[in-house]
Order: structure tokens, then C-alpha cells, then sequence
């Protein structure tokens, strides 16, 4: 018979080694679904690592889908360190590409329009994660149901914009008119996709860690995230830190947007992000909420999303199946956070 | 003598490299009260929890009536006849007496026979004096009322053998006399009972034997409390002599701390009322009074987390504009909360967190909003060494601590920057006569450096022995001041009834 008992202590190590447990889990589990899809396990997961991590060009590919969950990640991750429950990342990062959209196509020089693109997406991702955090704040509403509800607010009235004053009049289609040229942001090796936005992404990682272990706001959103009661008693102004952490978080899904506009699509549509805000919710849980650790989960997801379409093209299993990983992958890793809190004890029945 | 209810043989428990129990015997007869003592971290509440089926013991067995029995977990336990009421209630609160009592033993059909539960319920309430509303909900009692609903729910499963652990510890000391008297009327009809504590009155006052736990071992068993003296039980709990801390005698300076007509709005529990109090440098002042008559009102008052109504506080002189902690702090307020864990202390985050928490923002710690962790490691380093914390070191999570080190930690973090002023609640609460001792000294060390302190406390053989005056405090009111002199535990009594007043 086996039992779980409450763990005095969680040794350091296993903040690498969950994360690998529930990623190795959800491979072993998915791989009953490509059985069933009638293709061979190790060749649909061969395809899928060299189609995503087997030649430089993949990986450029895989950065690129990489980098707005690796802003989406980070935005979930600090706010989750505060245990302000932001679901919203979603309805963060569209509100980015709207608003860089907005700046992009004024014509200006290009340095600046980037400049602008980046401040004001962030400033629209973090009005919009405002509210929920203000609605909590003052008024104590659950802001896991109005961040997440906020999402479709937001995306509804981006489908109003382009369906309507943004909507194409040549083609009819539902798409912005695309930013300036001189907006679009630098590609850095030629041939590839791999643009400014995703370099930014993968520096803003190791400042958030900064942020959150070396700053006085990072300690403030630690300690109110774990104990608000404590932290109110100990002179933080807990509502001003749930406003701080709201701002932040926003700001860094806007970011997602920006980047998506500027280096991606250079416009904003309705499929303009594939659940980018939601996934980075699976990012910063297999990060452990901790910002470094963001960088290889979204890089795992993003993998695992490119890699499936060339899954898909070669042996037959729907792409679909990028989504059931990211699903379960989050579930493993919400199981292996038990291990943090209890061990396994084998209780043999007594002779 | 009948075979032993309870028969706990050669139990041995290990966390890692710490023997938490090794080689203990202990037995209960049926209607015998058993003291178990131990200061903490003796093992108590491992030995308690293995009994409960909690953990697995590494060695040793457990026989019931005779029987050897293996326990699993707490449904093993109750089947056995074992009931156990912890520190920390297991209660619903949005549920009802009734409901809490039937939670999990609905029957074979899902259906829940609220007839049958009232009318068990009814037979135990007489049985053994305990007494509760059943339609009440659970968050509309009192922290005794809940206690009396775990005895009631232990009962009502069949228990014939209770463990309390520390039961006395949440309790007003009004509520622990109608306690004993149920706990001597249950073993009076039969039941054994297990009386976790460290308050030497109380385990000589209640108790028919007692096994001592040190480091783990059996330090000693006492076979007649009554006439054993608390001293004796206090060095084979401690393994050496406890010796009261003497207090200097001192001249107070000038006032640090008044308090002018205070009054707050409703709030948890009683409001203050026109409430003006002094303490000098050099001075301590004693709360007492019965618990819920305002003392929670003013130890949030003093300590920021609730702005007065009206009235006026000043500090050193200086008056008190925003009641914000870090605005007292600023004036040189030191504080050490009631409830350690959840106001004190970030149990989950390190150790050294929670050492510099009420001073992160200062240049102590940190520099234009970026923080200084060699500065707070050395501090939280030195602290440790400074009070003798117990732990593996500065990084480790706060939670792990025991009682008696946490306690030592919000002092530490406190007496470091040599407050003016210290207000403390409820300082010694569920601590071990060492660590207390440790606590009421550093706060006569503190006192005779000139600092006021204001001590707000239920156990008034402890306000005597540390402090000058002594307020007492009555429906949110001061009801008298008392020199310490002049004060005995009969007249504080008194007046904590409000029968006697003293301007």
C-alpha cells in the first residue's frame, strides 16, 4: 500500500526535475493518441523534434512562436507570484496588437514607430489587466472570472474594429490595414522569420527574474502573493502591490501583441493569436513560476505546436494533437506540484 | 488494574537524520487522564500522530485492548476506538454543529439521518456535560465552542480513548475550568484520555500520570502529578533547573506611548471605547482581561492595522497622523503580533524573508528599490545566532520552525532596531517553559535599556511577574490601572468581571 506524508522540506533540485517528470508523462500519454491516429509513436515524435528543433531553420521558426509565450508566460508568472489570478493574458495581448497596430501605420521614422509600437502595447495590455485587478482591489470581485471574461470583451470588440472603420474595402476580407513598412521589425538572420521582438523576449525573461529576486517590488509581490495578512502587518500596501504586479503583467502580454504585429503579422486579424494568453498560463505553471524557467517551457510548447503541423503533414495525425499536449502537460505539472508538498510512503502490511 | 485501553510499545519515528521518537512505551487504562509533557519538539505531537495513524512508525506497535492493531490512517484509528482533537481545528465553518458531526458517516444510501445524529447528540450532551447548539453554524462559535465540537465529534464516532493536544492553548482561562470538568467526567465513566501540554498547573492539576518526553525518549514518567511539584516536572522536561527571571527595579522615564480617547468602529470582535493609556521608558504595562473584551481592537490600533474612530497616539512625543504600520515603525514602534504564522511570519517563503519583511524598504536592506541580499543573509545569520534559532539556516521555509523559534524570530527582527516602544500579544502563548523564560527575559533586558513595553496577556501569573502596572481591560474599556504592587490574581479577577473599577 502506498501513502502520501506531508514533506518537511522540497529539495532544490526538484524544480528541474517536475517540470521533466510531467513533460516525460505527457508524451508517454499522448503517444496512445497517435496509436490511434494509426501512425508509429516514434516516428510521429521524431517528425515532430526535427521539424521544430532539427535544423537551424526550424529552430528559428520555433523561437518565433516562442516568443509571445515566452511575454505571456512571464505576465502569468508574476502575477501569479502575487496571487493575483490574471487568466487575461489573452485579452492583454490582443489589446497590444490593436494599439500597435494603431501606431505602426502612422508614418513616421522607423525607430520611433517601433519604440512607440512597444509602450503603447504594453500601456493597453496593462489598462486592460487594470481592470480586474481595480474590480478586486475595491471592490473584492473574483479576478479569475473577470480577467478571463475581459478576454472575450476584448476580442469581441477587435472583431467590431475589423469588421468594421478597419475592415479591408478592396478585398472585404476582416483584417487592419498593415502597419508601415518602415515599422515592421528587423529580421536578424536573412531568410528566416526570426525577428527584433524575439531577442526582446528572450532578454525580458532573465529581468523579470531580476525583478521578482533582487528588487523591493519583487520582494513586495512575493511576500503579499504568500501571505497578504503578513505582508500588510509588515508595512507593504498590499493593494497598491496587486496594482504594481496587475500593470506589470499586462504590460508584459501586451508585449506578446506587439511583437506579433510587428515581426510576425504586421496587422492584426481574428486568429492573429492561437491561445497565446492561455497558453502562457501552461508556461509559467511548468516554469514553476519562475521567469528563467519560462524561457525553455515556451520554447517546449512552441516546439511542440510547429513540430505538429509537420507531424500532421507527414504520418497523418491531426495537429490537433499539439493542443491535447499542451492540456496535458499543464495537468501532469499541476500533479507533480503535489510531490513539492508530500512524498510517497510505502506502508507494508506488518508481518 | 484492567488491561491498558492504549498500549504504544517501542515506538521509534525518524525524519531523515531526526529521531522524532525512539523506543517510547506509554499506556492508558480505561478512565485514567494521561499527561503527555515535552517542550516542544520533544516529540509529542509525532508520537501523538503515529498513535493517529498520521504517520507509519520505523519500529515498534500499538496494541488496543491487548490487541496489536495496525493504523493507517485516521479511519483505522477511530475504528480503533481512537479519537484525537488537534491544535488546529478540522471543522466546516459554513455548516452546522449537526452537519459537521455527520460529515462522512452518511449512511450505505447516501442518506444522512439528521433524526439519529440529534438524538446521539443528545445522549453525549448528557452524558458528559458538553453542551452545543446544533443549528448553529460553525464560524457563529467560539474558539471553546469549536473545541467542545471536536471532543463532541470524537465522541460521536465511537472514540473511547481522546488525545488532545494542547487543548488549553487557544483556550480563555474561564473556558479551560468547564474543559477539565468535562475531560474528569469522561474519564469517570470509563474513557482514557491523553492530555497534551506543557503548563505544569494545568497537567498537576488534571492528570492521573504523566510520561515526559525529551529529545524524542522517555526523560521520566511521573506517577502522582498532584503532589509533584512543577519545578520537578520542569527539569525532566528541560533536563535542568528553570529559575524565574528576575526583575530589576527601575524608575520609569517619560512617557513613549499614549494613547488619548481612543475609539474604533465595529469590528472583529469588541471595539475600543474611549480608551487613554501611557507607558514610560523603562516601564512595562500589562493588559489584562478576559479574551474578547477589546484587547485584539488594541493591539491592532497601536500596531497600525486599525485606524482609530477618533482619539489621538503619539509616540516619543510624536503624534500619530495615518495609523499605517510603516508610518509607527518610522516613529520607533517595535511589534510582535498575537497569531505568529499567518500575521508575523511568510511561512512558505525563507526564513531570512520574513526577518527583514518590516524593514525591506529601508537602506538596511536595499538601495533605490533594489535589494541587498548579502545584507539580508548577514543580518537574518547573525539574528539566528544572536536568539539561538533552531533551524538549518537562514534560507530555510519559515514554517518549519517550531512555536518557540518563530516566536524568538519576530522578536529578533524587532529588538534589532531598538524600538522605543514594544507592543506584544499574547507573547508566550503555546511555548515551553524554556522558551518562554528565554521571551519574558529579553523583554526585562529591554525594559531595564529604557524601552516601554505594553504586554496584552491571558495568563496573569505571567503580567504579574513581568510588569509595573497592570490595566485591566473590561467591554472594550479600560476598567482600572493597577501598580503590579498592589496587583494579585484574585482582584485583577475582579475587576476583569467588571465588578471593580480603579481610575
Amino acid at each position: 500500500m502506498f501513502r502520501l506524508e506531508a514533506r518537511t522540506s522540497t529539495p532544490a533540485w526538484f524544480n528541474l526535475a517536475l517540470p521533466l517528470v510531467a513533460i516525460a508523462a505527457t508524451l508517454i500519454l499522448c503517444s496512445g493518441l497517435i496509436a490511434i491516429a494509426g501512425a508509429g509513436v516514434v516516428e510521429a515524435y521524431g517528425v515532430m523534434l526535427s521539424a521544430s528543433l532539427g535544423d537551424s531553420y526550424a529552430i528559428t521558426e520555433t523561437l518565433v512562436r516562442a516568443a509571445p509565450m515566452i511575454f505571456t508566460g512571464l505576465a502569468v508568472a508574476i502575477a501569479f507570484r502575487a496571487k493575483f489570478w490574471n487568466i487575461g493574458a489573452e485579452g492583454q495581448l490582443l489589446a497590444g496588437a490593436v494599439a500597435s497596430c494603431f501606431v505602426g501605420a502612422i508614418p513616421m521614422p522607423g525607430y520611433l514607430a517601433m519604440l512607440l509600437m512597444a509602450l503603447v502595447g504594453a500601456a493597453a495590455g496593462a489598462l486592460v489587466a487594470l481592470v480586474p485587478a481595480t474590480l478586486r482591489v475595491k471592490f473584492k470581485v473574483d479576478d479569475v472570472v473577470s480577467s478571463l471574461l475581459l478576454n472575450s470583451v476584448i476580442y469581441y470588440a477587435l472583431m467590431a474594429l475589423i469588421e468594421g472603420p478597419w475592415k479591408d474595402t478592396f478585398s472585404g476580407y476582416p483584417i487592419s490595414p498593415p502597419i508601415e513598412d518602415s515599422a515592421n521589425f528587423p529580421v536578424l538572420v536573412e531568410g528566416t522569420r526570426l525577428h527584433l521582438g524575439v531577442v526582446v523576449a528572450l532578454i525580458a525573461a532573465p529581468l523579470c527574474w531580476f525583478l521578482i529576486a533582487r528588487t523591493t517590488l519583487g520582494f513586495r509581490i512575493r511576500v503579499t502573493g504568500e501571505n497578504p495578512e503578513a505582508a500588510r502587518y509588515g508595512g507593504i500596501n498590499v493593494q497598491r502591490v496587486l496594482l504594481s504586479t496587475a500593470l506589470l503583467s499586462g504590460a508584459l502580454a501586451g508585449l506578446a501583441g506587439v511583437g506579433e504585429v510587428g515581426g510576425v503579422h504586421f496587422q492584426v486579424m481574428s486568429d492573429i493569436s492561437p491561445g497565446y494568453g492561455y497558453s502562457g498560463i501552461v508556461v509559467a505553471m511548468l516554469a514553476r513560476l519562475n521567469p528563467l524557467g519560462v524561457l525553455p517551457a515556451a520554447i517546449f510548447l512552441a516546439a511542440v505546436m510547429t513540430g505538429a503541423e509537420a507531424m500532421s503533414r507527414a504520418t497523418g495525425v491531426p495537429a490537433f494533437l499539439s493542443d491535447v499536449i499542451q492540456g496535458t502537460a499543464l495537468l501532469a505539472m499541476l500533479v507533480a506540484l503535489l510531490f513539492t508538498a508530500y512524498r510517497i510512503r510505502r506502508v507494508g502490511a506488518p508481518a | 488494574m484492567s488491561a491498558p485501553l492504549i498500549e504504544m510499545r517501542g515506538i521509534t519515528k525518524s525524519f531523515g537524520a531526526v529521531k522524532a521518537n525512539e523506543a517510547v512505551d506509554l499506556s492508558v487504562a480505561p478512565g485514567e487522564i494521561l499527561g503527555l509533557l515535552g517542550e516542544n519538539g520533544a516529540g509529542k505531537t509525532t508520537l501523538m500522530n503515529v498513535l493517529f495513524g498520521a504517520y507509519a512508525p520505523d519500529a515498534g506497535e500499538i496494541l488496543v485492548e491487548g490487541r496489536p492493531v495496525a493504523i493507517h490512517n485516521s479511519a483505522d484509528a477511530l475504528a480503533a476506538g481512537i479519537g484525537m482533537v488537534h491544535q488546529h481545528f478540522h471543522l466546516a465553518p459554513r455548516l452546522t454543529v449537526l452537519e459537521n458531526l455527520l460529515i462522512g458517516i452518511a449512511g450505505k444510501s447516501g442518506r444522512i439521518d439528521r433524526a439519529r445524529g440529534l438524538a446521539r447528540l443528545d445522549e453525549i450532551s448528557r452524558q458528559y456535560g458538553l453542551s452545543l447548539d446544533p443549528n448553529l453554524p460553525v464560524s457563529a462559535l467560539s474558539v471553546g465552542e469549536q473545541q467542545r465540537l471536536e471532543i463532541i465529534k470524537a465522541l460521536f464516532r465511537g472514540a473511547r480513548l481522546l488525545i488532545l493536544d494542547e487543548p488549553t492553548a487557544v483556550l480563555a482561562p474561564s473556558e479551560v475550568d468547564g474543559l477539565f470538568a468535562a475531560l474528569r467526567s469522561m474519564a469517570a465513566q470509563g474513557l482514557g484520555i491523553i492530555f497534551i501540554s506543557h503548563k505544569l498547573n494545568e497537567v498537576r492539576a488534571l492528570t492521573h500520570r504523566c510520561v515526559v518526553l525529551r529529545h524524542g525518549k522517555v526523560a521520566g514518567r511521573v506517577d502522582d502529578p498532584a503532589s509533584t511539584t512543577s519545578a520537578e516536572m520542569a527539569k525532566l522536561m528541560c533536563g535542568h533547573e528553570i529559575v524565574p527571571p528576575v526583575k530589576q527595579s527601575s524608575t520609569p522615564g517619560a512617557s513613549v506611548l499614549t494613547l488619548d480617547r481612543i475609539s474604533t468602529s465595529a469590528h472583529a470582535g469588541t471595539p475600543l471605547r474611549d480608551v487613554s493609556l501611557f507607558v514610560r521608558a523603562g516601564e512595562i504595562l500589562g493588559i489584562a482581561g478576559v479574551s474578547g473584551n477589546g484587547q485584539r481592537a488594541l493591539a491592532d490600533v497601536i500596531s497600525g492595522m486599525l485606524p482609530p474612530k477618533a482619539g489621538a497616539m503619539t509616540i516619543a512625543g510624536k503624534a500619530v497622523a495615518q495609523f499605517s504600520p510603516r508610518e509607527l515603525q518610522t516613529l520607533g514602534l517595535g511589534r510582535i503580533p498575537e497569531d505568529r504564522m499567518t500575521t508575523g511570519l511568510v511561512t512558505n517563503l525563507p526564513l531570512a524573508d520574513s526577518m527583514v519583511l518590516p524593514r525591506i524598504g529601508t537602506e538596511v536592506f536595499s538601495r533605490k528599490g533594489l535589494l541587498n541580499p548579502a545584507a539580508i543573509r548577514a543580518f537574518a545569520e547573525q539574528q539566528i545566532k544572536a536568539y539561538d534559532i533552531r533551524c538549518p539556516g537562514p534560507m530555510v521555509r519559515a514554517g518549519a520552525l517550531s512555536g518557540g523559534n518563530l516566536q524568538k524570530v519576530l522578536l529578533a527582527r524587532e529588538l534589532a532596531f531598538d524600538p522605543k516602544v514594544l507592543i506584544v500579544s499574547q507573547p508566550t502563548r503555546g511555548l515551553d517553559i524554556g522558551a518562554a523564560r528565554f521571551i519574558q527575559e529579553k523583554f526585562l533586558a529591554m525594559r531595564a535599556k529604557g524601552c516601554g513595553i505594553i504586554v496584552i496577556g491571558e495568563d496573569l501569573e505571567e503580567l504579574l511577574m513581568l510588569s509595573d502596572r497592570i490595566a485591566v481591560m473590561y467591554e472594550g474599556r479600560i476598567a482600572g490601572t493597577l501598580p503590579s504592587a498592589d496587583a494579585t490574581v484574585a482582584r485583577l479577577g475582579l475587576m476583569m468581571t467588571g465588578a471593580e473599577g480603579h481610575a
